[in-house]
């Protein structure tokens, strides 16, 4: 299992679903194990009852249906596949009408789902997801990129609330891929993958929702940033050391 | 997909050459000791690793010291002679490769065959030293070579014949997680009749940064030129300036693509602030459950 996993932190995290699956066969017997610790990209599937899109992983799965956060159902249909408790069930519906405007505030269109379920100890875990596709094809209004995908997957376990207050922990994984395209600078792809943790104590007394929400923003705020400033810059910087710009500026004159 | 139907050996050589192919610059022994273990298999891994690496090596173009300090060669499609053998044509060399080991074991000099004709050599030679010099000057750790990939053997004016100059920079700092390699390859028609030299450039640029993640850049880029024919001299300066021009604009173009990111590229994927350019009023929600179902009273859902 441990080289799996090293094996996937090599890989190019744009071909991470090929990877994974080609784990996936070579390690059988590992499956629930990989399939639990390896992130992959997210896949979609029509709600047939509202005809919206709804995002698969394994906290809305159940055998090999999942669980729409829309109409409740599971695709394809399942008899007995486990529901939140129908005030959970309340919070899912509120948290995925919120989620779906803070997405659209921020992503310009994208699909975004919320699921939720009990936990042993009084308390719940949820989980927000997020899938854009930026490419100019499809939803990239500003048409930069040839492909572009993001798939943002926040796991936020809620601790019982005890005097008014509770623990959260946010485990946030954010893979994407980018790639422009022109006959100047040829192709330019830059793909990643990376996660981070998060623990809070908040007051309850404006709710789950606005405290889970504050968290998740803040984090997608710093992970953004750091893939934009710290990891792009890194291989920038990588770039420059192997071939250094200061030419440029020394030929300059010349030209 | 998690079902359990055995692969075959022929299957799991496929997967573990397809990881092998896709290690970053100076990882794929690392990948290789990873896939030793995931397989479990002795056989298939000795398999799949002798056909792998010198795959592996020629297309990330590794350079290998000589033994004796007789120079470097570059491991290149463009230098191979035979299995394991590849030409170093600065020193005049053959050097027996070990692909897995990533070593060079044994040189021996090189036959008359083996080298271009005088004729080529003195475009060859003339060319290698103006590469040389602009290698020096414009990757820190850069390695060039110099090829005659048609027409070795041409002995006078009146034939075509074709140069190949290949530059490779590595650069491995695994103690920075960060591990990254430039590859360019020029082939260089000379076509005697039309008294041009065509020049075709591929280049490719790669980086890997891992720490607490993984973040990878993969660029190519290909490019296009010509020039006059001329004496050997002044072949290998015009085709070094042309090189030059071009290698400098990619990396101009590269680093524009990057300062694109922040506020245009990166921006379709996810904005940094909404587009009420405030953060988002998670305190007071019930605002947008009211819009809701207004909007849905008035059938103007969206």
């Amino acid at each position: 299992m441990e080289a799996a996993l090293g094996l996937m932190r090599r890989m190019p995290p744009k071909h991470s679903e090929t990877a994974l699956s080609a784990l996936l066969s070579l390690l059988p017997h590992h499956s629930s194990d990989l399939l639990s610790q390896v992130d992959q990209p997210l896949q979609i599937l029509c709600d047939v009852e509202s005809g919206k899109e709804f995002i698969l992983c394994e906290y809305n799965r159940d055998a090999d249906s999942y669980r729409s956060p829309w109409s409740n159902k599971y695709h394809p249909l399942l008899v007995d596949g486990p529901y939140p408790s129908p005030e959970l069930r309340k919070l899912e519906i509120e948290a995925n009408e919120v989620f779906s405007i803070y997405r659209d505030q921020y992503y310009e269109g994208g699909i975004s789902s919320v699921y939720m379920w009990e936990d042993d100890n009084e308390s719940f875990v949820a989980c927000f997801l997020i899938k854009k596709d930026g490419s100019k094809t499809a939803q990239g209004r500003r048409g930069y990129l040839e492909e572009g995908a993001w798939d943002a997957i926040h796991v936020i376990e809620v601790g019982p609330e005890e005097e008014g207050i509770a623990h959260y922990c946010l485990t946030s994984t954010i893979m994407l891929s980018l790639t422009t395209d022109n006959e100047s600078s040829g192709t330019f792809n830059l793909s990643g993958s990376i996660r981070r943790q998060m623990n809070m104590d908040l007051a309850t007394e404006e709710g789950h929702l606005c405290n889970m929400g504050k968290m998740i923003e803040e984090m997608e705020g710093k992970l953004r940033n750091s893939l934009d400033q710290v990891y792009f810059g890194k291989t920038k910087e990588m770039v420059c050391t192997l071939r250094p710009p200061s030419e440029v500026v020394m030929r300059l004159p010349d030209s | 997909m998690a079902e359990e139907v055995e692969l075959s050996d022929k299957q799991k050589k496929e997967i573990a050459k397809w990881f092998l192919l896709n290690s970053p610059a100076g990882e794929i022994q690392y990948v290789a000791k990873d896939l030793k273990s995931v397989l479990d298999d002795d056989q298939v891994y000795n398999e799949s690793v002798s056909e792998a690496f010198p795959v592996y090596n020629k297309s990330h173009v590794i350079c290998l010291p000589m033994p004796h300090r007789s120079g470097d060669v570059l491991v290149t499609s463009y230098g191979e002679l035979e299995k394991n053998k590849y030409l170093d044509p600065r020193t005049a060399q053959v050097a027996t490769v070990d692909h897995v080991k990533q070593v060079c074991t044994e040189v021996r000099p090189a036959s008359d065959e083996e080298l271009s004709s005088p004729y080529i050599e003195e475009f060859r030679f003339a060319l290698d030293a103006e590469i040389l010099k602009y290698v020096g000057e414009a990757y820190p750790k850069g390695v060039c070579s110099v090829y005659c990939a048609n027409g070795k053997d041409v002995e006078e004016p009146g034939s075509d014949f074709e140069l190949v100059v290949v530059i490779s920079a590595t650069r491995l700092s695994p103690q920075n997680f960060c591990n990254g390699s430039w590859r360019s390859i020029w082939n260089i028609e000379f076509k005697d009749d039309a008294q041009v030299l065509e020049l075709k450039g591929k280049l490719q640029v790669g980086a890997h940064y891992f720490e607490e993640g993984n973040v990878q850049l993969d660029a190519k880029h290909e490019c296009h030129d010509s020039t006059i024919f001329q004496s050997p001299d002044d072949s290998a300066i015009s085709i070094a300036t042309i090189i030059r021009h071009h290698e400098t604009e990619y990396l101009t173009s590269l680093e524009a693509s990057y300062s694109n990111l922040p506020d245009n590229t990166f921006k379709d994927l996810r904005r940094k602030l909404p587009v009420t350019r405030t953060l988002f009023p998670w305190h007071n929600t019930s605002q947008f459950s009211l819009t809701r179902e207004i909007t849905k009273e008035l059938g103007i859902e969206k």
